[in-house]
């Protein structure tokens, strides 16, 4: 599924209008409010469903390469963290939904869960 | 690649605003060196996740990568508190993040064992009320 369809899905409003998100597929997604785990389980190229709103969501977004965030339950992003987003050119989605919704469908249309890998002795 | 790269960057206590950005500059640096994708991953997570334990823990200190030929040498020195039982700090799910960590997002007790998993090689010395040393190296041509 592409980002634009998704958006519709998701009733999502999308911020950062200068990027064509029709052309931006996401075949799987990570679902997460600790930043923690989302450095240690997501994998990269995942789309990434969080309540988190501060600028730090885009700086670990950077780091796995992740092609956009959602926000959920009509959760509004900072402004620097919008701001990041732009330099970076992630787009942000801002769904009303809860997190549990959104993934649900996701999950139905067919977006795959991210790999998440298992935890290591020691 | 002929010298080192060497990258070296003063990460400021408690600025939650700008961290990030020095482990950002090295993950693009690494990426125009052209270095594989899923291994400038495993480096920005390694710096990525040293850096915000300089900003929670230490009151700031150095982040420092040096890109070779073959791998990444990542290292975080700070004068802060020190690790009271680094056997404690790297089990997964122990933590000593503040509150306003914890906000943010962090303080999930992952950041040291994830540091640990993506590293190829890994060591940290700590002593109390002196600082903390943490070395990480990522090399280029391994999974």
């Amino acid at each position: 599924m592409n980002l634009k369809e998704l958006a519709e899905l998701l009733n999502a409003e999308v911020m950062i209008s200068d990027i064509d998100i029709s052309e931006i597929e996401v075949p799987y997604a990570y679902a997460c409010d600790l930043m923690s785990d989302v450095l240690a389980f997501c994998s990269p190229g995942s789309l990434l469903l969080t309540g988190l709103t501060n600028i730090q969501i885009v700086r670990t977004a950077q780091m796995l390469d992740l092609p956009a965030i959602v926000f959920v339950r009509g959760k509004l992003p900072l402004d620097e963290t919008v701001t990041l987003a732009k330099e970076s050119g992630i787009p942000l989605l801002l769904s009303k939904f809860s997190l549990y919704e959104v993934c649900g469908r996701l999950y139905e249309s067919g977006v795959k869960p991210s790999y998440v890998p298992q935890p290591r002795e020691g | 690649m002929g010298a080192p790269v060497c990258m070296e960057y003063r990460i400021e206590g408690n600025d939650f605003m700008e961290a990030g950005a020095a482990s950002n500059n090295i993950k693009k640096t690494l990426k125009m060196l052209g270095i594989e994708s899923a291994i400038c991953t495993r480096a920005a997570i390694v710096t990525y996740e040293a850096e915000i334990n300089l900003v929670i823990h230490a009151n700031g200190g150095m982040l420092k990568a040096v890109i070779s030929e073959d791998k990444i040498e990542i290292t975080a020195e700070d004068k802060g508190p020190g690790i009271p039982d680094i056997k404690k700090a790297m089990t997964e799910g122990f933590t000593t993040a503040s509150n306003q960590a914890r906000e943010m997002g962090f303080g999930a007790g992952m950041g040291l064992p994830n540091i640990k998993r993506n590293s190829d090689a890994f060591e940290i010395e700590s002593t109390l009320g002196v600082g903390t040393v943490m070395k990480s190296t990522v090399f280029f041509n391994k999974k």
